[in-house]
């Protein structure tokens, strides 16, 4: 393994064993595939989309209420329909596909650097923080994580006054959804740290008078950070969902700035008009989005590690 | 066992009081309770009479125990939206809830039951294997995703069922209920199964996960030679240590239910106290906040420590194993 270039690295990758059981596995290669698309449609939202849903000069109200092109009627500028405000459903998608992933991604960010640090808090110093820690964890865990989101978000709505509601949704739900999911991470660092704390080399350091912060930071850390990884993968998807879900119950991101979970919820309300497009199309998206990333999370998991089983 | 019964007890105390002080914290502090009062033109002196008449100046110690003996007594002050007493909204919603969750228990294990013996007993068959490609799918698809279909394909299509509120209900004494008339039992079908579904995927792959494993037992061998017949085996053997599990899990669950209502409560407008909630979150209505937040609290109390003492009454061998209830989902 000296060959450190970049096909080298390469080369010993597609040689590993993660690489071999990942290409075994034919559901996670789909998967995969079906996220890759899905985060490069994100990515490249403004690129990709054929239309722009949120510039109102574009919007042609002839063209509301369009179902998609190989229905009847169909327009083939508009490929899965348009809404009733006449916007490309694909394109809301792609815009509201990025900010699911972001709420999701640093949501988990969040999560897992708070729940680590804590974790480590916890694990390193003991005693009395470590209870409390741990106390808090426990009771955070004996609630569905829907509702403990939920109750923050309506705690930060307090805070906050009602006319930045829209402008601070994104990091209300960020914070709600972090706060909610880091006693997972917290835990299991917690108990690798009660380990790794035994071990020689932390003697050693502070033997030689290495401080307690730089002990944890630089020593410990970096030995209880591998379940991290897997961890954060299966929380993205649920993630993503609990934001879908507060977005949906109408306390998540409002409908000026859509997410798949405010798409969902603006076009049941016309489920009875007949549009259904409206409504299935961000559906089925946000289903494949949570389906590809738990696949690929259980996969991970039993990959790196078969003991968290 | 009377100390791990006082422990458990004295546990549940302390959840509900620390839940009764972060209730407490969001009265006292998010947003002023005397803006919510008085009206917008009120002098400083009338303001200051508010003040005085609910003790706000009071050591918050003092304030605290106030709360809880009030929360104790199920008075949690008035709405501040709907300007009605809170336990007052509260107990006209809770039969709707009830209701709701009472049947999709019921319905998760009167179906996922007999679902996860099918499967375990025939696991190579066509509808066994269909069935675990549904509740797979089950288990990924969104459960407002799932209600949204569900109004789709038997409201806006087929036109079978209702696609929201109760129907009617007929009211005993204050409690209202949908089981007596047509319309209440039809209104109640599609909402409870959306909310059961993921309970009785959850059972279904429980109970076969689990009568597949008892079924390569010593005993059920043992049993087979003894030239028992085959439903003997199965109902009488396997499935009796195939069901302790499965206390576990649904009790640990039925809290699952209560919270997962406030979505299902929100697809088919149902009139329920998750609805209620979800206008408070909205409307920073925070006396109901706090009580829904106490009120189901003290239920995942109870069932927590009920689950916890059955647990080690029904089977001691899973004192030693608490990695076997960790099984939730969002």
């Amino acid at each position: 393994m000296s060959d450190t270039s970049f096909t080298g690295r390469l080369r010993s990758f597609a040689d590993s064993d993660l690489f071999y059981s990942f290409r075994r596995s034919r559901t996670t290669v789909v998967a995969a595939v079906a996220l890759t698309l899905l985060f490069v449609g994100a990515v490249f939202a403004p690129l990709i989309a054929p239309h722009n849903p949120f510039d109102i000069a574009n919007l042609n109200l002839l063209d509301s209420e369009l179902p998609p092109s190989w229905l009847e009627g169909g327009n083939p500028a508009y490929w899965l329909g348009t809404d009733t405000q006449a916007r490309d459903v694909l394109s809301s998608i792609l815009y509201g596909l990025r900010i699911s992933l972001f709420v999701g991604f640093a949501s988990v960010i969040l999560a897992a650097v708070l729940g680590v640090f804590l974790g480590l808090l916890g694990g390193f110093v003991g005693g009395i923080v470590d209870a409390v820690i741990m106390r808090v964890a426990d009771v955070l865990l004996s609630f569905p994580a829907i509702l403990v989101a939920l109750l923050i978000n309506g705690v930060m709505r307090g805070i906050l006054p009602a006319n930045q509601h829209e402008s601070a949704a994104i990091l209300v739900l960020v914070l709600a959804i972090g706060l909610t999911n880091w006693v997972q991470y917290a835990r299991t660092v917690r108990g690798s740290t009660l380990v790794e704390r035994q071990r020689e080399y932390v003697q050693a350091a502070r033997t030689i008078g290495v401080g307690r912060l730089r002990i944890m930071l630089t020593h410990i850390l970096p030995n209880v950070l591998g379940p991290v990884l897997v961890i954060g993968t299966i929380n993205l998807g649920m993630a993503v969902l609990t934001e879908a879900t507060l977005s949906f119950l109408g306390v998540g991101m409002p409908a000026t700035q859509p997410s798949l979970g405010t798409l969902i919820r603006v076009g049941n309300e016309y489920l009875f008009s007949g549009i259904w497009w409206v409504v299935i199309f961000p559906s089925a998206t946000l289903a494949v989005l949570v389906l590809a990333v738990n696949l690929i999370g259980d996969w991970l998991r039993d990959a790196l590690n078969p003991k968290l089983r | 066992m009377f100390v791990f019964l006082v422990r458990r007890l004295l546990q549940a105390v302390m959840v509900m009081l620390a839940v009764a002080f972060i209730a407490f914290l969001m009265f006292r502090f998010l947003g002023d309770p005397v803006n919510n009062i008085v009206s917008q033109d009120a002098t400083q002196a009338q303001r200051e009479e508010v003040r005085q008449r609910l003790r706000l100046d009071d050591p918050l110690v003092v304030q605290y125990g106030r709360f809880v003996v009030n929360a104790a007594k199920g008075d949690f002050g008035i709405s501040y939206r709907n300007s009605r007493p809170v336990s007052a909204l509260l107990a006209e919603r809770l039969p709707a809830t009830a209701e709701l969750v009472l049947v999709a228990a019921v319905l998760s294990l009167v179906l996922g039951i007999p679902l996860g013996i099918y499967t375990a007993l025939r696991p190579r068959g066509v509808l066994s294997q269909g069935l675990q490609i549904m509740s797979l799918i089950g288990i990924s698809l969104p459960t407002f995703v799932t209600g949204i279909l569900l109004i789709l394909v038997f409201s806006v299509w087929l036109g079978w069922l209702p696609s929201f509120g109760r129907g009617d209900v007929v009211d005993i004494g204050w409690w209202s209920t949908g089981f007596l008339t047509a319309s209440g039992l039809k209104a109640l079908i599609l909402p409870s199964f959306m909310l059961c579904l993921f309970q009785l995927t959850l059972i279904m792959r429980l109970v076969r996960a689990e009568m597949l494993e008892v079924l390569r037992a010593d005993y059920i061998k043992f049993a087979k030679a003894r030239g028992l017949k085959n439903r003997a085996i199965h109902f009488r053997h396997a499935l009796k240590n195939t069901l302790i599990p499965v206390v576990t899990i649904f009790g640990l669950q039925l809290g699952g239910l209560i919270a997962f209502a406030i979505i299902t409560e929100t697809v088919f407008q149902w009139p329920g106290m998750g609805a209620l909630f979800i206008q408070a979150v909205n409307f920073t209505d925070v006396p109901v906040m706090a009580a829904y937040l106490v009120m189901v609290s003290l239920i995942f109390v109870i069932i927590n420590t009920s689950v916890d003492l059955l647990y080690n009454v029904i089977d001691p061998r899973l004192r030693t194993d608490p990695t076997r209830a960790t099984g939730r989902g969002a």
